[in-house]
Parts: structure tokens; sequence; C-alpha cells
């Protein structure tokens, strides 16, 4: 298929769907089907047999509509009304709607700060599409971008398309994408190879299940665009084995995509050919490390080796190899669509575009977002995320996973963007935001990241599979009113060993948690040692011979 | 060299082994087929024991020191068989903060295991999970492969004992659901 079949078959298609009647979609992400909204799918199913109006009503399964904790979530095309809890007794009040216009029912007003405050370009498909039809994500132009690159643009205008827009690596560490890019495409050799990395292991993160899950074929476009910039013929995207929806969606999309012509041999009836295959993860945080991944690619243990030489020059197999993240491959579809300098547009000075975050734990609406970058904390939790419920107090954010930090109230006015966040010891991250309230023990916060990083190292390196056992014991001696001062200082002592001295980045940031939560609640630290008490009331101090541990 | 062409035989006659046969088929027997073989075997047996390790090895010419290795790193591997039913309650950071604690030491308690243990009647295993990415929905568990949301520790033991057919609690008599 070439750009002019490209273009006249999304013509046809949204002819197609024009002329489509009454259209409900039903969110099948995770998190609703979680709530069963596969039984309402069913539901209304059958109804609709019942009443004949199979052919009257379109009933579309699409991806995540955003607002997890109002699950399920079913939207009426027809006068734009989404139904929040819905359950299959309320089919019929929902069918209804579609004569009387919306009354009755649990309708969740679609003008809050939820979905108003959002800026959508990676999600932008989601909740819109059907992921499994490859037809729907072409009548939203899918793949214009792909067969414009391969047949009107060099890979140099490509790569120079990246660098202008900006963008920013959204794995967390934020490295420049066109340099990325840059450095592989320079890099002499005959195979290379691109990667996309799917191996989501912070805890509280989401997102990147979510692009897979809801719009498979952007990441797969950006992957093939990425693959003709810097010469790459063989993809390879590794998904966490906890996500076996995500990898039966991407199955399927390159399997379409193939059959298409816009993956595989001659792309777009270019010389330009382009392979991609899932790798699946099997459980390991470290894999999210880039040389750790590869070996896991490789079919070894995924332990990560020393850098310098970086996998853009010696990568899978020995070759130049380009790894991204998920969000990042799904912003390039649309940067060479729209163009740089449009998204160049959106954002801070230093950081461009929008960011995905996952928005849970103490805060009314939990969920999906994406924000333009440089938004500020505080319009997050309260506004989009309609502020801590219960009468709770915010005691912290926690954005970064186990490699971030907590981040106090008096910083909520800061901008979200890579720089700020590291100026106040925590990290972008790949996207987890963790509200906390005054329910929770920071020391007990710490202690369950030091314990998820303890048992993540891979044991290669000795700072990291020593220090943070050493640092998750001092934690549960504080934790459990049976430490001193001197404790406390060995504590800071090995914090720094540990972020000095370690071989890759699991274990350079285990102790940022520790860091930041003495940084800023250090009196919580103090209250458990010298007064041995909890503020909050989690740790169990009166507890003599140790405390109760899932280690 | 018709020695290096002889296949090693599966261990026992069992037809699913096709399957194993096939992913490895796919990948031209390469060593780095290893991964992808585990998974095929664990998707297939449900876990993975000596034997089929050993096969693994024959077949893609890698030592079984490395395929031990490569089974016990990641976690999801599974080296002894699983009960019949299997609870996974989510650790992840927002579960945590909102008690997957609590529903942890509840299960403990109730059955008398520990994470990652099963009850000696082969009925229930627990295990705990990093993640499994419903945050929205947390606490939230997998009971045999589907996600419980917003998970207390009542609810979460009678679902179990809806799970494993056995009579709930006391305080339950007469509400139990088919």
């Amino acid at each position: 298929m070439n750009l002019d079949e490209l273009q006249k078959m999304a013509e046809q298609e949204r002819e197609v769907k024009e002329g489509q009647p009454q259209k409900i979609r039903v969110c099948m992400g995770t998190g609703c089907v979680a709530s069963f909204s596969d039984r309402v799918l069913q539901a209304l199913n059958e109804k609709c047999k019942e009443m004949g109006l199979e052919r009257d009503v379109l009933r579309l399964e699409v991806g995540c509509l955003g607002l997890c904790s109002n699950g399920p979530l079913v939207k009426v095309d027809k006068h734009n009304t989404l139904y929040q809890h819905v359950t299959p007794e309320d089919v019929p009040t929902i069918l209804e709607s579609l004569k009387e216009g919306p009354g009755e029912g649990d309708i969740c007003p679609t003008d809050l700060p939820f979905f108003t405050r959002q800026q959508k370009i990676v999600l932008e498909n989601s909740g819109v599409i059907n992921p499994d039809q490859i037809e729907e994500y072409i009548a939203a132009d899918g793949y214009l971008a792909l067969l414009t690159a391969v047949s009107q643009m060099s890979p140099t205008e490509v790569i120079a398309e990246i660098t202008h827009s900006g963008l920013r690596g959204r794995g967390g560490a934020g490295y420049p994408t066109g340099l990325k890019w840059n450095t592989v495409a320079k890099a002499p050799s005959e195979k290379k190879y691109v990667i996309c990395n799917g191996d989501e292991g912070d805890p509280g993160a989401f997102m990147d299940r979510s692009v897979m899950e809801d719009d498979p074929h952007r990441v797969l476009e950006g992957m093939a665009i990425a693959a003709y910039a810097v010469g790459a013929d063989q993809g390879y995207i590794y998904v966490r084995a906890e996500y076996p929806r995500a990898i039966k969606r991407l199955k399927t999309a390159i399997n379409r995509a193939e059959r298409l012509g816009l993956l595989g041999k001659n792309i777009g009836g270019t010389p330009f050919s382009f392979h991609v295959e899932v790798r699946v993860g099997a459980g390991a945080f470290v894999c999210g490390e880039e040389t750790a991944l590869i070996a896991s690619i490789e079919g070894h243990r995924g332990q990560p080796r020393p850098r310098p030489p970086y996998p853009a020059q010696s990568g899978l197999w020995g070759f130049p190899t380009l790894i991204n993240n998920v969000e990042t491959f799904a912003n390039v579809p649309s940067i060479i669509r729209r163009g740089a300098a449009w998204f160049a547009g959106i954002g801070t000075e230093k950081s461009k575009g929008t960011k995905v975050f996952c928005l849970t734990g103490a805060v009314a609406h939990t969920g999906l977002i994406e924000v333009p970058m440089g938004i500020t904390l505080r319009e997050i939790v309260f506004d989009i995320g309609g502020g801590i419920p219960n009468g709770r107090k915010f005691k912290a954010v926690q954005t970064g996973g186990p490699s971030g930090g907590c981040i106090p109230e008096q910083f909520l006015d800061m901008p979200v963007d890579y720089d700020s966040l590291k100026s106040v010891g925590s990290i972008m991250g790949s996207g987890g935001m963790i509200v906390i309230d005054d329910s929770s023990c920071m020391v007990d916060v710490a202690k369950y990241f030091m314990e998820f990083c303890m048992s993540e190292s891979c044991g290669k390196c000795i700072p990291c599979r020593v220090g943070t056992a050493q640092m998750y014991h001092l934690l549960q001696q504080i934790t459990a009113g049976e430490a001193t001062m001197t404790e406390l200082a060995l504590l800071e002592e090995l914090c720094e060993m540990v972020r000095d001295t370690s071989l890759c980045g699991l274990g350079q940031s285990a102790p940022n948690p520790v860091i930041s939560t003495l940084r800023f609640f250090r009196e919580e630290y103090l209250a458990h040692i010298q007064e041995r008490r909890c503020p909050a009331g989690v740790c169990p101090i009166t507890a003599t011979e140790g405390v109760l541990s899932h280690a | 060299m018709p020695g290096l062409l002889s296949k090693p035989a599966p261990p026992s006659e069992d037809k699913r082994w096709r399957i194993v046969e096939a992913t490895m088929r796919r990948n031209g027997y390469a060593p780095h087929a290893l991964i992808e073989t585990l998974h095929s075997i664990q998707e297939t047996f449900g876990y993975l024991d000596e034997a089929s390790m050993r096969y693994t090895a024959a077949s893609l010419r890698v030592p079984l020191s490395k395929v031990y290795g490569v089974a016990t790193f990641y976690h999801f591997f599974a080296l002894k068989p699983q009960g019949k039913h299997v609870c996974v309650v989510c650790m992840g950071t927002s579960c945590y903060i909102k008690g997957a604690g609590t529903l942890l030491e509840t299960v403990e308690k109730e059955y008398g295991i520990r994470a990652g243990e099963t009850t000696p009647d082969g009925e229930i295993s627990l295990l705990k999970a990093r993640c499994i990415g419903s945050c929205g929905l947390a606490p939230a568990c997998v009971l045999d492969g589907v996600v419980a949301p917003k998970v207390t520790p009542e609810n979460l033991l009678e679902r179990l004992k809806e799970l494993t057919g056995q009579p709930a609690a006391a305080q339950k008599n007469g509400a139990s659901k088919p």
C-alpha cells in the first residue's frame, strides 16, 4: 500500500463511519474490565438483539476512557454522555436515552477538570478507536506519518524533525530523542536494531500498558519511523508477561499491518523493510534498564553491563541498537504528521509536549491522564484529581516509582517537567504519580520501596545487592522502634555509597526514596527513633521481637 | 553430521510437548529462544520441572545451569506446581498504601500459608505481584486470572471461599452465591 492508497482508504473509512448508525462505546480497558465492563457489553449485545436494534446501534469495544475509579464507563456518542459505574441492569436506560436523550442513569459530568484540563497526543485514540481494527487507526490518520516519511523524507530529515520537536525520552531520564537517533544513525553497521521498551516495571504505573492495549498501531508506527531514520530493519517490542492483553493486541496489530504492507517487506512500495517481533519479559524490574533488557532479549538473565559502550554503538548481539520507551515512540507519528514546531509549542522551554501520568493513591479521581508539561502538581492533584477524599490531608506526591522521590506540599506549585522534578530530588520517571495522604507513614513508604529494590536487585554488583539489603534492615529497625541515631547516620552514609557506586540505574537510584523522605519528612524518622512512636500510626512499634515482614 | 541433527526426545509422551516444540522450531532452536521456550512450557504445563529444563537445555544446546539460572532469575517462572486456585495480591505502590499488606496478612492467617506457598491440600496458592497495573482500582487482587478491584479483607476471604467451593464462614450462612 502506498501513500495515495492509504489516504484513499482513510477517506473511505471516514465516509463509512459518517454513515454509520448510533454508537455506544464500552470501555474495555483493564480497569473497567476488572469492574466487569465485559458483562455490560454482553448485556448490551443481548438487549440490542432482543429489541431488534442490532443494525441501528453500533457497539464498540474501546480502550481506556481514563477515569478508572468510576468504571465501568460507557459513552453514548449521540448526546455525548458518559455513564459511570454501569451495571448490566443499566443497559435498558442507556438504550432508552438514544430516543429520549440522556435523563436517568449515573451520568459522569464530562466538564470535570479531570477531562477538560487534559491535552491528548499519545492518548488521542484511546477510548475512541477499536484497537484490534487497523482500519479505525487508518481513519484517524494512522500510518500517514510513516508512509510520508519513507516516501517523501530522507532519514536525516526525519531525525532533524524529531530533534527540533524537543522530544525527550519518556522512560524517565529524559535523554533527547533526536540525539539518540542521530547516534544510532551514524554508527557504521550493516545491521541495526530498534527496541521498544515496554517493560513497565514501576509499581504504580500503567500508562505504557494502556498505550499498547488501546493504540498498538501508534507504537508500531513510531518504531517503524525510527527504524527508517536510523537504518534498522528489525525491531523487538519487549513487553511484560504481566500484560497478556497488550501482548495479544500487539501481535494482532503486527499481523494486520504486515498484511496491508505497512510493516514487513518494502513498506509503502519503497525499498525500506522493517520486521517487528514481540518479546515477552518474565518479571524482572531490572529489565527496564536498557543493557539488562538487551540481555533478556538475547535469552540471558537480565543483568546489566557497564556502559560505555552504549547500546547505540553496541547493543543487541553487538549491533547498534536504538532503545526507546513506549510513550516516546507513541509521540513520533504525531510529530511527523503535525510538524516539529507544533510539538515544540506545547510544554515548557526544556520539556516539550505532554506526559501521560497514572494518577493513583489518595485522590478522588484515579486513572490515566495526559497533561502538557509545565502544569503544576497542585493542578494535577486538586483540579484533575479532585483532591484528597475522606477528609484527609495531603502529605506528598510520589513520582518515579522506586527510583523517584516524595514531593511535599511546599512544592505543589512547581511546574511538572524533567528539570524541576529533579531539582527537588525526584524524577519524572515513567509516569506513576501516587498521592499520599496523612494516613501513610513516610518511613514505611521508604521501607516499601527499599524492599522492592532489594528483591529486584539482580545481584551482579555488590553495592546494590548488599547495600539495599542493609538499608532495608536499618529501615526495619527504625519502623520497629529499635533504632538509635547511630542507625540513622549509617543509613544516610549507605544512601550515598549505594548511589555513587552501583553499576546501573536500579542501584544508583535505589536510595532516592530514602533520601527524599529524609530531606522532607525527617521529623517522622526522628519520631520513630527518639519518641518510639509512628505519627501516622502505621508502624507496629509496640512489637518487641521483630516486626512482621513480608520480605 | 547426523549426531548434531538428532533431536532430544521430550520428557513424556504428552502431546502438548508439540506446542513447546513448535516454539523452539519457530526460533530455529537458537539459544536466545530460551526465555520464549520456558514461557511456552509454563503456559502449557503450568510450571517448570527438572525434566522440562533438561529437555530445553538439550534442545537449545545451552548448559543446564544456564536454564536453571534463567528460570530462577525471573519471578514469572514457577518451579513448583501451583494450587487449583491462585490468589495474587498486588503489592504495587497504590495498593500498598491502600492496605495490600493487610490483605496479604489476612489470607496468610486464614490459610496458614505465606506468600509463594500453596495450601497442603493443593487448593489455593498465594502469590504477591509487584504491580498488576490496576492502580486506579487499588487495592486489587487477581483471583484465578480475574482482576478483583477495591478488595477488602472480608470480601477477599469470602471470594476465596466461593472459589474453593467451601461453605462460607458462620457469619455468612445461607448467602452463598453459585
